[in-house]
């Protein structure tokens, strides 16, 4: 693998792992959302 | 796992860099978990009382997480048997995409998750049916008779049986007769859908070694079994009507739907050819669809549904 294939290759890994992280960050605020929602629904009696 | 057992397997080097988050999206089985949501959904809807529109929409959530959830177990388990087979051979294991003790975890994770969910936030009845759907699923459908007998399907179909009973769990915090007749209607619909994909992908089926119907007692046998369990789900499909929970629009629909899958049971065991069953196979998703949509419809416009399951009306 010449020295700019690879540099593309970093690239494109790097651009695949901040999507898996964006995607998990996503998931864990959508988490704590329902969380906090369904704790305010329960406590008003719902 | 080491390289040669991937490569006795029929699985691809991983390497999971190269994993996206759709690979993680596909392990969930999107498609499968449709009209899972659908029909769990529909139970929802159906079943008498009410319950906070947040709730309801944790339910849901909870049933589509979990069926996700129970599928990318089963890809994990599966991924020797997937790798050699057509329809499957692209699924992120097999393809290298993900590694499987990801595809374990992320399962495991998310099943746990979405039991406890449906647990402390709707009721303990609905969660402890969601684990006993998931459970099923994996250990008794999966691991134990996938691969060892052709009524697979049959008795795991079960699996795919639970959502509308898990639905109508979630409001009303029981089991009842109505909830069990929704099941049923699942339950004999999955042979004969499934049997008529195996017609057609029969041998793929062979290759992997797994013991389907067409596989292990011939076609005409099969074509014999899709015909008596369409003609059992006609009157199955009808217990609704008897026990008041639909009217006539659902009554109709059954009836009329029900009609046309038993002549395309007819016209797959006269034809004998793939075509028939593949129409047969494409009829039967729209079938079910059909069926818990007008369960859905009977039970109100989009308005009052808001309503009904929020209390408000």
């Amino acid at each position: 693998m010449t020295a700019m294939a690879k540099r593309g290759y970093d690239s494109e890994v790097h651009r695949r792992q901040r999507s898996k992280n964006f995607a998990l960050l996503v998931a864990l605020l959508a988490f704590v959302a329902v969380i906090y929602l369904v704790s305010v629904v329960r406590i008003g009696g719902g | 796992m080491t390289d040669t057992s991937l490569e006795i397997t029929g699985i691809a080097s991983v390497q999971p860099a190269q994993s996206q988050v759709d690979d993680y999206l596909a392990l969930l089985k999107p498609r499968v978990m449709s009209l899972v949501v659908f029909t769990g959904f529909a139970g929802l809807v159906a079943a008498p009382g009410t319950l906070h529109p947040l709730l309801a929409a944790v339910a849901v959530l909870c049933i589509a997480i979990g069926a996700g959830a129970a599928g990318a177990i089963n890809m994990w388990y599966d991924r020797d048997i997937d790798a050699v087979m057509q329809r499957t051979c692209r699924r992120p294991i097999p393809a290298g995409r993900v590694a499987p003790a990801e595809a374990l975890a992320f399962g495991v994770t998310l099943s746990l998750f979405s039991v406890m969910l449906m647990g402390l936030a709707v009721n303990w009845v609905a969660a402890a049916l969601l684990a006993l759907a998931n459970g099923f699923y994996v250990f008794v459908y999966t691991v134990w008779l996938k691969r060892r007998t052709p009524q697979n399907i049959v008795i795991g179909g079960a699996a795919g049986a639970f959502p509308p009973m898990i639905g109508w769990a979630a409001v009303t915090g029981a089991v009842s007769l109505e909830s069990i007749a929704l099941f049923s209607i699942i339950f004999i619909w999955t042979p004969p859908h499934f049997w008529a994909l195996a017609l057609y992908r029969e041998g793929d089926y062979a290759k992997a070694g797994v013991p389907m119907l067409p596989v292990v007692a011939g076609k005409e046998e099969t074509r014999r079994h899709i015909l008596f369990y369409a003609a059992l789900l006609v009157p199955i499909s009808l217990t609704p009507v008897v026990l008041g929970m639909a009217g006539a629009i659902y009554g109709t629909v059954a009836a009329v739907m029900g009609g046309y899958v038993l002549w395309l049971a007819i016209r797959v065991l006269r034809t004998r050819d793939d075509a028939s069953a593949r129409r047969m196979f494409g009829f039967s998703i729209l079938y079910l669809f059909s069926l818990f949509a007008a369960l859905i419809a009977e039970h109100g416009t989009a308005g009052a549904l808001l309503a009904r399951v929020g209390g408000l009306g």
